[in-house]
């Protein structure tokens, strides 16, 4: 209670600047599509900022509405439907966040494990992360294109690129993490590196893999998004917001980005859920 | 009953022909720091019979803990002859020659209390349900086994302590190394522990090399006592303990264990150069 109070007070001060706003930027268009004869008060024209067809700034209730239009006025499968295109960005994020979060594991375990590979990738690790996702993904697109790979792979493997990195980041660091004394102790029992990973490594590292894969799964919603723009702009939430700015459709643009954050914070929570789980198998400590 | 008998239990394992545990010679021990190298141990000589309980005491900073760990291949000698097992350092921790108790009790906080215990014999191979037998015996042993599904971080720092002992006994080593085990304790736990250890001891004949700073403790639990000088670290007397076995907490109230403990603080004493 004492948490939900604060937010609550938060949320109404945004909700309450937010049709404030919408009011001060869409008011001057209002006017001009108002009826000449009509009443010109100002409660006519709030009414008619707030209920524009293609505002600048829609409200919160309009954006709700038209969401709730999208998703129950539609059947399931129609591509109409805002939650057949969140299915579309998920399944890509999910994908390519799995994918980037194996990859990123066995990364570490490798640059850990060897000083050639300490020496050889992490630098191009960082450097991967320093070009901006904006002009690899049309790359990636075109080039896994040109072998016959289109669709889910080259949209999975630009969701890929961007989540290996915290991964990677975190886990050469939790891997490396325990300390002289942890090592000492393993050493007397002559533990050999594969017993060692598994006992002490691994488990030390758990701390650090939580977070990295909270970066990873929020980074993989955007990485979807961007990843649906160069493929043509076909299917996704990413589509939809390229489709809105295209016609000026500022409702279903926001629709999107409501929906891409919602799933995003579910990415989030099911993370949250793992680490959970984990805690209370450790009797409540990560 | 024959003292002499007593003293020295016979060997568990007649497979090892050799009766020294331990032989340093000339044993020397430098740390590279970087202004300059500090002499951890110098011209160390010290022979550690099977069935021996040695009690190594001195000043902060003489060297106790090094010795333990060069023993136990944790620190690389400098120079002079160590042999373990009649093996090298090395080759004796790869046939896990040791239990090892550390000045800390390094506990993995993500295993329970059992899980801990059962840690060296699961990296060694061990069968699930012969290691967690194992390892209740043991943590009976010290007075945990009400505690076995605790995590560390629910024990108080003396009950941490006595799983790592637990832990260390857990493959029934022939020779136990025992860092400071029992300076966390309140004197109640640590009297208890001391019979326990003694007990223990005299039954399983486990050679056991103990660092303390106390001098009763060493006293009552030692067939020998190595005192120490600091800087540099070097061995300077040996006092043999000729204190009838087995032994109890009664014997601290004899002439006998008074005039050894006097002895030892003398000798602590002259250790005790920082002037
Ligand atoms: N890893 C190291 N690097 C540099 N110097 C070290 C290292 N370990 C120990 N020393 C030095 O070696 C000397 C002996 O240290 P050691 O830990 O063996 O002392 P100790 O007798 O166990 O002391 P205490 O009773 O306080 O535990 C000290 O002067 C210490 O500074
Ligand atoms: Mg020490």
């Amino acid at each position: 209670m004492t948490r939900i109070f604060p937010l609550a007070t938060v949320m109404l001060a945004l909700i309450i600047v937010w049709y404030a706003g919408a009011y001060v930027l869409n008011a001057p268009q209002a006017i001009n599509l108002m009826d000449p004869d009509g009443p010109h008060n100002f409660w006519a024209v709030v009414q008619a900022a707030w209920n524009m067809d293609r505002p600048v700034l829609p409200t919160p209730g309009q954006i709700a509405t038209n969401l709730a239009a999208s998703i129950f006025g539609n059947p399931l499968f129609s591509p109409r439907n805002f939650l057949l295109q969140t299915a579309y960005t998920a399944e890509t994020a999910v994908t390519g966040l799995a994918g980037g979060v194996v990859l990123g594991i066995f990364l570490a375990i490798g640059i850990v494990h060897s000083r050639v590979l300490d020496r050889s990738l992490m630098p191009w690790v960082i450097t991967s992360q320093t070009i901006p996702i904006l002009a690899i993904a049309p790359m990636v697109v075109v080039a896994l294109g040109n072998i016959g790979l289109t669709g889910l792979v080259p949209k999975a493997a630009i969701v890929g690129y961007l989540s290996f990195f915290p991964v990677t980041v975190g886990m050469v660091k939790g891997l490396r993490s325990p300390d002289a004394m942890q090592m000492d102790l393993m050493r007397t029992y002559n533990t050999k590196k594969m017993s060692l990973f598994v006992k002490l490594r691994w488990p030390v590292a758990m701390a650090f893999l939580f977070p990295s894969l909270r970066v990873a799964a929020s980074l993989s919603v955007t990485g979807a998004i961007v990843a649906e723009l160069p493929t043509g702009a076909q299917v996704g939430l990413g589509a939809r917001l390229l489709a809105g700015s295209y016609y000026g459709q500022t409702m279903m643009m926001w629709g999107a980005l409501v929906l891409a954050s919602l799933l995003a914070l579910a990415l989030i929570g099911m993370v949250r859920l793992g680490e959970f789980w984990l805690c209370q198998q450790r009797g409540g400590r990560l | 009953m024959n003292e002499q008998t007593l003293r020295e239990p016979a060997p568990r394992n007649a497979s090892i022909p050799n009766d020294n545990v331990i032989v340093a010679e000339n044993l020397n021990i430098m740390f590279d720091t970087n202004d300059h190298p500090i002499s951890a141990l110098q011209d160390v000589n010290l022979n550690v019979q099977r069935g021996d309980f040695i009690s190594l005491i001195g000043p902060s900073g003489c060297g106790k803990t090094t010795l333990l760990r060069a023993i136990a291949d944790l620190t690389p000698v400098t120079s002079g002859h160590l042999r373990v097992n009649g093996m090298s350092p090395h080759t004796a921790r790869e046939a896990r020659a040791y239990g090892y108790v550390f000045q800390a009790p390094v506990l993995l906080p993500w295993r329970t209390v059992l899980r801990n215990v059962t840690l060296p014999l699961e990296i060694a191979g061990m069968a699930k349900s012969d290691r967690i037998a194992c390892a209740r015996e043991n943590l009976a042993l010290v007075g945990l086994k009400d505690f076995s599904m605790k995590f560390p971080w629910q024990l108080s720092g003396g009950m941490q302590q006595r799983v790592s002992i637990a832990r260390a006994l857990s493959f029934k080593p022939s020779l136990l190394l025992m860092d400071e085990p029992f300076g966390a304790l309140d004197e109640i736990t640590r009297d208890s522990l001391n019979v326990h250890l003694h007990d223990l001891w005299r039954r399983t004949g486990m050679t056991t090399i103990f660092v303390t700073h106390s001098i009763p403790e060493a006293v009552f639990l030692s067939t020998r006592i190595v005192v120490m000088s600091a800087r540099p670290g070097r061995i300077l007397r040996v006092i043999e303990s000729d204190l009838p076995m087995p032994r109890s907490l009664g014997i601290r109230d004899t002439a006998a264990f008074t005039a050894l403990a006097h002895d030892l603080r003398e000798a602590l004493r002259d250790g005790h150069s920082y002037d």
